[in-house]
Parts: C-alpha cells; sequence; structure tokens
C-alpha cells in the first residue's frame, strides 16, 4: 500500500514537476525506467529499479567525483602540467557508475582512451590517477603510462589503439569460461570504433565460443569529430552484433545503465554468450584536449544537453524530489568531493617526477636484470623486472 | 561448456604421435626427431605440464578459421587474465595484420603499467621462405619483431633448438616470438636422451657454436645454419677452417658470443635468408662496431642475406633470392682475401 502510494506520488511529480510531500521515505525507491532498445532478445531489463538512498549516495558521489576530477584534468591541461594526450569522460559519469553498481569487484573490464573514469571506479585512487596525468612517480603507472595506459587488478587500461581493446576484452573472458570462475569481462568501445574490422571477428569468436563478455558500445554521437550520422552505415550499435543480442538504453541515466548492465551479466553468467549494450551518452569536452569541440557540433547543443540531461544533476533532482536526501547532503558531498579532488592535484603537481635509474625498468616480468642501450654505445643502462 | 572449449584449446594440432621417445624401445643410442616432432612433443608436455597453457590461432585443435588479429587480440587479453597462451599464426606473414596486437598489446604493456600487467604469451609460426608460396607468403619477420623492446625473439635451427626453445619460451612470463621455418619441419635431427627429458630448456639469450673454427666466423640463425655447415665442410677440404655460431635466439642478442669468435678468428660474415637492409646482420655489424671486437677484425663485416626484391614464385627465380651455399663459399672467400 505503501509502495503503490509511493508509485504514484513518483508519477504525479513527474507530471507536474512539484517536490513531493515528504513521508516515510529514507529507504527504498521503486522508479519507472524508460522501455529500452532490443535486438534478439525476448525481455531486457526490469523497468523498475529500486533505489535506496545509500545508493543514490554512492552513485552521486562516484559521478560527481569523476566530474570534478576530469574538470581538473582539464585546467592541469590549460596549465600545462598534463601534457600530451587527455580524453575527458565528464558528461558519461553514469555509464561508468552504473556499470560498476552492477558488476563485481572480481569482474573484469577494459576500455579505450576515454579511461579516467573507469580507472576511478575500478579502485584507483584520485590522487593515482592525476599524479599520472602529471608524470609523477606517484602515478598508479608511476609515470610511466600516462592517461591512456592506466591499469589496476582486474582493470586492463587504458588502450590507445582505437578497437584493440575488443579483442583484448574477449580474450579476458575467455580466460574466465577457462578458468570456470564465472566471472565476467566487460568490453567498451565507442561508436568511433563501432566500424573496425576486428571487433567483427572479435564478434564471431566470442558468439562462437559463448564467451562470458559483455561489450558495450558507448555512444557518445561524435567519433573524434564525426557524427554518427557521417560515420555509420547503420547507427544501431547495439544491432551490429547480428547474431549476438543487444540492447540500446539511455547512457545518461545511472539506473538504465545499471539495470542495463545487471540484465546483460545475468545473461553472460547464464552461460548464454556474449551480449552488447549500446549506451547512448555524451560528452561535454571535445574529443580530447587539442578539440575544442565546437566544430563539428553546436555549443547550443551542448547546452541542451547539460541542462535536460546531465546524470548528475538528473539523479540529484529524482533523490530531492523523492525526499531521499536534502540540498545540504549534496552540498556536504560536493565539498568533500572538492577537497579531496583539491589534495590529489596539490598531490600530483608537487610529487617528484619518476627517477632516471626506472628509466628502463619493467620491460620484462619475472627476469634477471639486463643491460639496455642508451643513446650512444657508451650508456649502458639497467633494466630489472 | 568450458571443459569442452578447454579440450578444443588444449588438443593441439592432429599430428602424427612423435616417435616412441618415452618408451623402452629407446636405448642408449640417440635418436632421429624430425624438428615438427620435436615441437609438437615439447607443445604436449607443456599443455600437460600447466593447466594454464593453451593453443589459440588458424587451423589449430578443431577450430578452422583465420580471422587473425581477432584471435590474436583474444590471445593477449587471455594472458593477461591468467592464461598462458601459445598463439599459432598459419605464417608470421598474417602476423603482420596483427602485428599491433603483438607490439601495442603484448609488448609494450608490461612497461606502459610499470610492471602491473605481464603477458605470458608466444607467438609462434614458420617465418621467411618456404617453397613456391611467393610474395605475399615469404617474407622474413625477424628483423621486425627484434627492433621491438618488451619482446623475445627466437629463430630455433635443429630439432633440439626447437624442443628447448619452444618450452623455455611456454615458461616465459613475457611475450615471446618463436619463429620457425616451414622447410625445417621435416628435417630429422639426432637428440641425446638428456635434450628428450621432459624439463630441457635452452637459455634464450645464448647462441650456440655449432662447429669450432680458427679462421672465420659464420654467424647465423635458423636454416641459414645448416647452409653455413655445408659451407664450411666444403671450404675445410680447401683448408679454410670455419667457425659457425647458431644464434638461437635474434633478441636479445648474444653479442658476447660473436665477439669473443670474432676476438679468435679475425673475420666474420653474418648469412640470413630476410633482407639486407636494416636486418639482422645490420645489427650484428653495428654490435661488433661498437664494442671490444672491432680492434680484431682483419677485414669488415660481410653480410649473407636474402636478394633485396619480392619473392617471385618462379622456381629458378626463388632458389636464386636466397643464400645457396656457393654464396656463403664466395663471401667468406672474399673476406678472406682469397
Amino acid at each position: 500500500m505503501k509502495t503503490m502510494l509511493a508509485i504514484i506520488s513518483n508519477a504525479l511529480c513527474r507530471i507536474t514537476g512539484k517536490n513531493a510531500v515528504s513521508g516515510s521515505i529514507r529507504t527504498q525507491r521503486f522508479w519507472t525506467e524508460p522501455k529500452c532498445d532490443l535486438h534478439s532478445l525476448e525481455a531486457g531489463p526490469p523497468e523498475k529499479a529500486e533505489l535506496t538512498r545509500e545508493q543514490g549516495l554512492q552513485y552521486y558521489h562516484t559521478m560527481q567525483m569523476v566530474r570534478r576530477m576530469e574538470l581538473k584534468a582539464d585546467q592541469l591541461y590549460k596549465q600545462k602540467i598534463i601534457r600530451g594526450f587527455c580524453h575527458l569522460y565528464d558528461g558519461q559519469e553514469a555509464c561508468a557508475a552504473g556499470i560498476e553498481a552492477a558488476i563485481n569487484p572480481s569482474d573484469h573490464l577494459i576500455t579505450a582512451y576515454r579511461a579516467h573514469g573507469y580507472t576511478y571506479t575500478r579502485g584507483v585512487s584520485v590522487k593515482e590517477i592525476l599524479a599520472e596525468l602529471t608524470g609523477r612517480k606517484g602515478g598508479v603507472a608511476k609515470g610511466k603510462g600516462g592517461s591512456m595506459h592506466m591499469y589496476a587488478p582486474h582493470f586492463y587500461g587504458g588502450n590507445g589503439i582505437v578497437g584493440a581493446q575488443v579483442p583484448l576484452g574477449a580474450g579476458i573472458a575467455l580466460a574466465c569460461q577457462y578458468q570456470g570462475n564465472n566471472q565476467i569481462c566487460v568490453t567498451l568501445y565507442g561508436d568511433g570504433a563501432a566500424n573496425q574490422g576486428q571487433l567483427f571477428e572479435t564478434f564471431n569468436m566470442a558468439a562462437l565460443w559463448k564467451l562470458p563478455c559483455v561489450f558495450i558500445c558507448e555512444n557518445n554521437k561524435y567519433g573524434m569529430g564525426t557524427s554518427v550520422e557521417r560515420a555509420s552505415a547503420s547507427t544501431d550499435y547495439y544491432k551490429r552484433g547480428d547474431f549476438i543480442p543487444g540492447l540500446r538504453v539511455d547512457g545518461m541515466d545511472v539506473l538504465c545503465v545499471r539495470e542495463a548492465t545487471k540484465f546483460a551479466a545475468d545473461h553472460c553468467r547464464a552461460g548464454k554468450g556474449p551480449i552488447i549494450m549500446e549506451l547512448q551518452t555524451y560528452r561535454y569536452h571535445g574529443h580530447s584536449m587539442s578539440d575544442p569541440g565546437v566544430s563539428y557540433r553546436t555549443r547550443e547543443e551542448i547546452q541542451e544537453v547539460r541542462s535536460k540531461s546531465d546524470p548528475i544533476s538528473m539523479l540529484k533532482e529524482r533523490m530531492l524530489g523523492a525526499n531521499m536526501a536534502s540540498v545540504e547532503e549534496f552540498k556536504e558531498i560536493d565539498i568533500e568531493i572538492r577537497k579531496e579532488v583539491e589534495e590529489s592535484a596539490q598531490f600530483a603537481t608537487s610529487d617528484p617526477e619518476p627517477p632516471l635509474e626506472e628509466l628502463c625498468n619493467h620491460i620484462f616480468s619475472n627476469s634477471p636484470p639486463l643491460e639496455v642501450r642508451g643513446t650512444n654505445p657508451w650508456s649502458k643502462l639497467k633494466s630489472v623486472s | 561448456m568450458a571443459t569442452s572449449l578447454k579440450c578444443l584449446l588444449r588438443s593441439g594440432k592432429e599430428a602424427a604421435a612423435a616417435p616412441a621417445v618415452g618408451d623402452a624401445n629407446r636405448d642408449l643410442a640417440a635418436i632421429q626427431v624430425t624438428v615438427r616432432d620435436a615441437l609438437n612433443q615439447a607443445l604436449d608436455e607443456e599443455l600437460e605440464r600447466d593447466e594454464r597453457v593453451f593453443l589459440l590461432g588458424e587451423e589449430v585443435a578443431q577450430y578452422d578459421g583465420a580471422y587473425k588479429m581477432g584471435f590474436t587480440g583474444i590471445a593477449v587479453g587471455a594472458a593477461m587474465a591468467g592464461l598462458r597462451p601459445i598463439c599459432e599464426f598459419m605464417t608470421f606473414n598474417f602476423s603482420m595484420q596483427a602485428i599491433d596486437q603483438v607490439i601495442n598489446s603484448a609488448a609494450k604493456t608490461y612497461y606502459m603499467s610499470a610492471g602491473q600487467q605481464p603477458v605470458p604469451i608466444v607467438f609462434r609460426g614458420p617465418n621467411g621462405a618456404s617453397a613456391g608460396v611467393a610474395a605475399q607468403h615469404s617474407q622474413c619477420f625477424a628483423a621486425w619483431y627484434a627492433h621491438c623492446p618488451g619482446l623475445k625473439v627466437v629463430s630455433p635451427w635443429n630439432a633440439e633448438d626447437a624442443r628447448g626453445l619452444l618450452k623455455t619460451a611456454i615458461r616465459d612470463d613475457n611475450p615471446v616470438v618463436f619463429l620457425e621455418n616451414e622447410l625445417m619441419y621435416g628435417v630429422p635431427f639426432e637428440m641425446s636422451e638428456e635434450s628428450l627429458s621432459k624439463d630441457f630448456t635452452i637459455p634464450i639469450g645464448k647462441a650456440k657454436i655449432e662447429r669450432q673454427g680458427a679462421h672465420i666466423t659464420l654467424v647465423s640463425h635458423s636454416r641459414m645454419v645448416g647452409h653455413c655447415l655445408d659451407a664450411a665442410a666444403v671450404l675445410a677440404k680447401e683448408g679454410i677452417d670455419c667457425e659457425v655460431i647458431n644464434l638461437r635466439t635474434i633478441r636479445p642478442l648474444d653479442v658476447e658470443c660473436i665477439e669473443g669468435s670474432v676476438m679468435k678468428t679475425n673475420h666474420l660474415v653474418t648469412v640470413e635468408g630476410g633482407w639486407p637492409q636494416f636486418g639482422v646482420g645490420a645489427e650484428i655489424c653495428a654490435r661488433v662496431m661498437e664494442g671490444s671486437a672491432f680492434n680484431y677484425l682483419d677485414a669488415p663485416v660481410t653480410r649473407v642475406t636474402g636478394v633485396d626484391i619480392p619473392m617471385p614464385y618462379a622456381k629458378i627465380l626463388e632458389d636464386n633470392s636466397v643464400p645457396q651455399i656457393k654464396d656463403i663459399i664466395f663471401s667468406v672467400k672474399k673476406t678472406l682475401g682469397v
């Protein structure tokens, strides 16, 4: 009875846009979700998603942390403290947060170069991420990897070559199946990579061998500067797996992402083979820091997404609307996040660069030290595992 | 499903069983084993020894297919997640399509991750010229792969090399490119009892002096080692005593062995099947020049290589595109000034 009232109350909120009157609200909520598009699937994820207050605050925290971290990276890049490649994720936070909410830490994940968000959700601290971007020894890869090459247990980067991570992801899924550990691999790629040949090679083998691989296309509508309409003969990326079932959901809604991912993960764990998910999302920044991002799309478009579909605002408004948390609580979280990001940036700018003695290390694993030729024949450097 | 997949990947080639190496027929005398059988036997033993080792590739086990970039990437991913794949290319020419996965996903990852992510994988397959397969299927990739840090590149010649190096490669926690030679598969070699034992390994990075000599050093790898030994036999009759070094490993190169030999013989000829420019011989020349053996040279180093052209099809043309024994003999004499 109570829950029925809650559902009605929510529906009314949606229609009227007014805030709900408080009742016994700090526990669980049922939310109606928009239907998702299905390909070769009898049914999709449930239309209702449950959100507890704790979960809501956690997702908010995660997304806001990623947002602020990326904006800090933008700032540091403009100050020339970060150099080289920097592909920012702001706008797409619901994807990383939603996926992580649906899988286990023991599952595996691999993505392409827009990877800072996933590096965080997979367990690396903002401090270590920023310090890697600034190329310091405190970075997650000791300064040797940079933006596109960050790793963590069960997180395989961070991959610079477009599409190359997709066969790798299927290989990781193969290892899961081989070892019989009931784990899955989430393998991400973008709309730009979606037409790559190696993806289709991979889809074929994953389907043949029924690999427990969730292929996820983060469709942010632009592959570098090329819109999906100009790039793809078919923009239904969730259908491109042909014989692999697929689903398409709103990637700006963290609950949609979570439910879809849960559904997909269950599909794999049940031994049904791979599945493709398309997340419709958006990036506020250009492709990378060297792309202003406004030569191929309008500022109006970016602004519209920000105001109508921002993932963080959407979640916040929902929770406020249902009185699951207060404005003050969100403010507190924001302050805490800002502090952590600020401290991390401090560390990232003050930590020393890796020592030159480290230059040649980590060529081989579990091998005796070897000599490495330097820039001239008299320069004999040492490399240890 | 998992079990049947495992069987698929671990069954190996449907090759003829290796000769009765393990049973009562074998006595103290060394037995003859072809390179192919040596490889298959080593594979079987390593598959049995470690559950994580499995085979993947073109026409491997029951899997009929040729999806190069895809399966190479899958193999590398499996290696990252705790398995120990042996990724087989029908020939290394096909690896050129998948080379991004070999270099960017396998070779560089341990370094990029500052030691967090090892990639224990073996890439194997026939390399270099075969017979009548023409230009797109005859390229030697030794120099291409040996150029890259993060890879180990080995090139066995005989059955003992094949067996020992393959075992070492499989047990190595790093990406190893294992360059075989199609024309050598059917060639039998005597193998000692020791070399047939289950834990017989040959260290990567160590060359072998196949024939001791005093007048000139011949350095080679793979099939050309046999040619060098044949040339040495002919030259011996004319009083020229050749030392023949079998590199066994291209990267890391055993410069110490080469230098030691050159300091003894004062003359060096490198012999390879691949193209001359920026090749294995070129690297050996550079290394000898930079090191202590340079002052011991009585003549510049001579490189004997494949002809600098795409491989032709017609037999007479093909035969004249790779070093023949007479080319080695000629080059030795020129280097010695006789």
